[in-house]
């Protein structure tokens, strides 16, 4: 066991509705949608028409540029719309179940004996190869690459995030099963956990190195854990993946069919139980919030977290790499004189407000913006929620001046959105930095591939 | 606050675009914001922020400051009685001292706001809230009989010169208060110097008790050599002539204390000016060959706009450095260049001004280096690993 990392920088935003970990029921919703949107770069090409029928695994779209990636159903049933957004893009890809779960059987083989070759061919057959992300870029693993090392963050400091160590009970075996595929595509896998939790599904797990963690978020950033054990360097290539996603595909080969059972956490001030729900990859929100909303408020439903989530409808679909939905206030009225109210429950890392007297108390915070878009002027409040040796502000500058070089040199290969999220939520001026972060990882696989 | 809003409401549309008063959108938007934070929300990113915006940031600046300008209004008035020789009760003196430096408030915000407004309509931008805090910063570092047309000529040269022609607040080199105060001292240095100007009354000639010089204790330095009249106690407690908001040092601390403890001003910039104008003025000591050289370091400290400008000027986030690193040096070097300027030439006794100026302009340049630094640490990983 090695030593424990510190993280000092950071910042817990205390939220009220945190789900104890109890699991609550309901009934699977009839309808699951794959997004393109949630897959950075990806163009999808449809495979199968509306009103075909699909079964568990089978192949929906693929991607324009890396045809070998697959995105698949999660159930069987019939393609029910394809609902395109502006110039025709597609946003969400529907699948009604039919409740059989039919799925397609890839077999079973004896995960020893199968070659590199053979493991990635399965595991973009069966819509799994999306579960892996490369960094740089965050965005899907290109299927040729070789990468240094993958790496899994055993826990989510994210404000609400689900406790993994309670998600992952239970799958001991297909985390393990998982692990042994994904040796095969890279020897060096690492793992980061809490030191403040048990996590036995990870310390238990064989043929991975551990790094344990402490400090307040973004302590459970995959990326945050690689910059503390192996910072990413021009030409340096590490694979992501996440827990759950390591179990499926350990269920994926032991069982032969693809698995899209996922654990979610519903969570956040204006859910009136949170608990944790047995899921399904893209389900639908519906059945889980159905009368389990605050129904005096106008609610923000988010897929995610409220740092990097995106927004949904109430009937929208849990996005591809999320385990969680989040439900805050909308907080779109207007507050008389909020900037100078004293605030007792306005949640602020400055000590402005006088909710500093209440280190402990969790706040019920909206998604108002708390004010207007203005340049940069404060300095030095990135530097203390980023807990790398990266400067943000002169980064953020070099991208919106399109510098490719500063870029390079000041790190942008190191970070993803999540990892910015926090220096967006500190920011006086407003800035959607994990915007423009994305815009210059973008505008790099454009100029350098 | 319903009615008010509805009413808000109800004349919204005129100021919007193809409205009555379209040319008006920025100054409706300046003052509608002022009073209700607007409704908009995250669309994209994070979906919840931090409740600190800049409107509350440099509320927290004017804040502040308001020790220094309390302690301001009542100096007025007693430095204007003692010179003229009456003993009045504390209100009076506070009167004075109102009646002095309200109008030089009203002037430095009411000239610097029609700017600000004029220029965020003509480029379709939202007010910034920027000036808030250098217009009161102007008349706090202004001597106290300072004609009011001079304010407002010194308001507009560090509004558009200082600031609008580089795209306004986040995009000026120098602090713009600054920079009015430096317009002054070079354009009308009769009414930026000397024995008389720092105490209301005395220009006019009224009735000053024989023997009574209102020279500051820097221009007494200068002059004669002597600093014996200020001592240390009197001038960390600001009972010494000065400009209306620098004079007392104790003041100027209990802002110190508000902007560090609520994290908006940067306590890496006030301590190492602190710091670097301490290592000078002793290094002077010891070598003490002018009257100058030999005003203990501690006092040096005390003495005219240091504290002021250490605490109020040099932080300021968008003309000083930018990382941490570089805060440190940007600091020190104000400090040591204050007391240098201070010590070496006596045409400029308040060096603190100049040697802000100065490092404001090098600012980006000591960044510059932090930066290189960051970016060679970062290659020098990437050989040991390769």
């Amino acid at each position: 066991m090695s030593e424990v990392i510190k993280i000092k920088k950071g910042l817990d935003i205390r939220l009220k509705g945190k789900a104890d970990n109890v699991f609550s029921q309901a009934q699977l919703p009839d309808l699951f949608a794959i997004k393109p949107t949630d897959f950075h770069g990806v163009v999808p090409k449809m495979v199968i028409k509306e009103g075909e029928k699909v079964k568990a695994g089978s192949v929906l779209f693929f991607d324009k540029y890396q045809p070998d990636v697959k995105f698949v159903s999660p159930v069987s049933g019939e393609l029910t719309a394809v609902i395109r957004g502006e110039r025709r893009k597609i946003l969400e890809v529907v699948v009604k179940s039919d409740g059989k779960d039919e799925a397609v059987d890839f077999g079973v083989e004896s995960i020893a004996d199968l070659s590199r070759e053979a493991i990635v061919t399965r595991l973009q057959e069966a819509g799994a190869w999306a579960y892996l992300r490369q960094r740089p870029y965050d965005i899907i693993a290109r299927t040729g690459d070789t990468p240094k090392a993958i790496f899994i963050s055993g826990f989510d400091t994210a404000p609400l995030a689900p406790d993994f160590d309670f998600v992952m009970t239970g799958k001991e075996n297909e985390f393990q099963a998982g692990i042994d595929i994904l040796k095969k595509l890279s020897d060096n896998i690492h793992i980061g956990v809490n030191d403040e939790a048990a996590s036995k599904v990870f310390t238990n797990t064989k043929g991975v190195e551990l790094h344990r963690f402490k400090g307040p978020h973004p302590a459970g950033n995959v990326g945050i854990q690689i910059g503390q054990v192996m910072p990413i360097n021009k030409g340096d290539l590490i694979w992501t993946i996440q827990p759950q996603e390591v179990a499926s595909i350990g269920k994926l080969f032991t069982t032969g069919k693809p698995d899209f059972d996922r654990t979610l956490v519903v969570a956040g001030s204006e859910v009136k139980k949170p608990a944790y729900f047995h899921s399904r990859l893209g389900a639908c929100v519906e059945p889980y919030i159905k009368d389990n909303l605050n129904p005096n408020e106008n609610v923000r439903l988010i897929s995610g977290n409220v740092l990097t989530g995106s927004q949904i409808s109430d009937d929208g679909y849990v996005g591809f790499y999320h385990s969680q939905i989040t439900a805050i206030p909308e907080g779109d009225e207007y507050e008389f004189m909020g900037w100078a109210a004293p605030g007792f429950n306005k949640f602020s890392v400055s000590r402005s407000f006088f909710s500093w007297l209440r280190p402990n108390k969790r706040y019920r915070l909206n998604a108002n913006m708390q004010g207007g878009k203005r340049a940069i002027v404060v300095s030095g409040e990135y530097d203390k929620v980023l807990p790398m040796d990266i400067l943000p502000e002169q980064l953020i500058k070099s991208i919106l001046v399109e510098d490719i070089d500063k870029m390079e040199q000041l790190g942008i290969y190191e970070l993803a959105e999540e990892d910015l999220a926090l220096c967006e939520f500190v920011c006086t001026s407003k800035l959607n930095l994990q915007k423009i972060l994305r815009d210059g990882i973008d505008l790099m696989i454009k100029e350098l591939g | 606050m319903k009615a008010l809003r509805n009413l808000i409401d109800n004349i919204k549309p005129h100021f919007e675009k193809g409205g009555k008063f379209e040319k008006l959108h920025s100054t409706f938007d300046a003052f509608e914001t002022l009073l209700f934070v607007p409704n908009t929300t995250n669309k994209n990113g994070v979906h919840v922020r931090d409740a600190m915006d800049m409107k509350r940031t440099m509320a927290t600046v004017v804040l502040a400051m308001v020790p220094a300008l309390l302690f301001g209004l009542w100096n007025a008035g007693y430095q204007h009685f003692m010179a003229t020789g009456q003993d009045p009760e504390f209100w009076p003196m506070v009167l004075h001292g109102f009646l002095k430096v309200f109008p030089i408030i009203v002037v430095s915000y009411g000239t610097g706001l029609i700017i600000e407004f004029i220029f965020a309509q003509l480029r379709g931008h939202e007010v910034n809230e920027g000036f808030l805090v250098s217009g009161m910063l102007i008349p706090l570092v202004l001597p106290v009989d300072i004609p009011l047309w001079m304010v407002a000529v010194a308001t507009a040269f560090a509004v558009i010169i200082g600031k609008e022609v580089f795209g306004g607040t986040g995009m000026n080199i120098w602090n713009p208060a600054l920079l009015a105060r430096a317009f002054l001292f070079f354009a009308y240095p009769a009414f930026m110097s000397g024995d008389t100007i720092w105490i209301s009354g005395l220009t006019s000639g009224e009735g000053i008790v024989d023997g009574f010089s209102g020279a500051t204790a820097l221009g007494a330095a200068v002059t004669s050599g002597n600093i014996d009249k200020f001592s240390l106690i009197d001038s960390f407690l600001g009972f010494i002539p000065g400009s209306i908001g620098e004079t007392s040092t104790l003041a100027i601390l209990i802002g110190a204390g508000i902007l560090i403890y609520t994290g908006v001003g940067s306590w890496r910039i006030m301590l190492s000016v602190f710091i670097g104008g301490f290592v000078m003025a002793l290094g002077f000591n010891a070598i003490g060959s002018t009257p100058l050289m030999q005003i203990p370091a501690l006092h040096h400290l005390v003495l005219g706009g240091f504290a002021f400008g250490a605490v109020f000027m040099a932080t300021d986030p968008v003309s000083a450095t930018r990382t941490a690193r570089g805060k440190y040096i940007y600091g020190f070097l104000i400090g040591v260049f204050s007391i240098m300027i201070r010590v070496f030439n006596p045409a400029y006794p308040e060096g603190v001004m100049l040697a802000i100026l100065l490092m404001n302009t090098f600012s980006p340049l000591i960044d510059h280096f932090v930066v290189e630094g960051n970016i060679k640490r970062r290659l020098k990983r990437a050989s040991v690993n390769a």
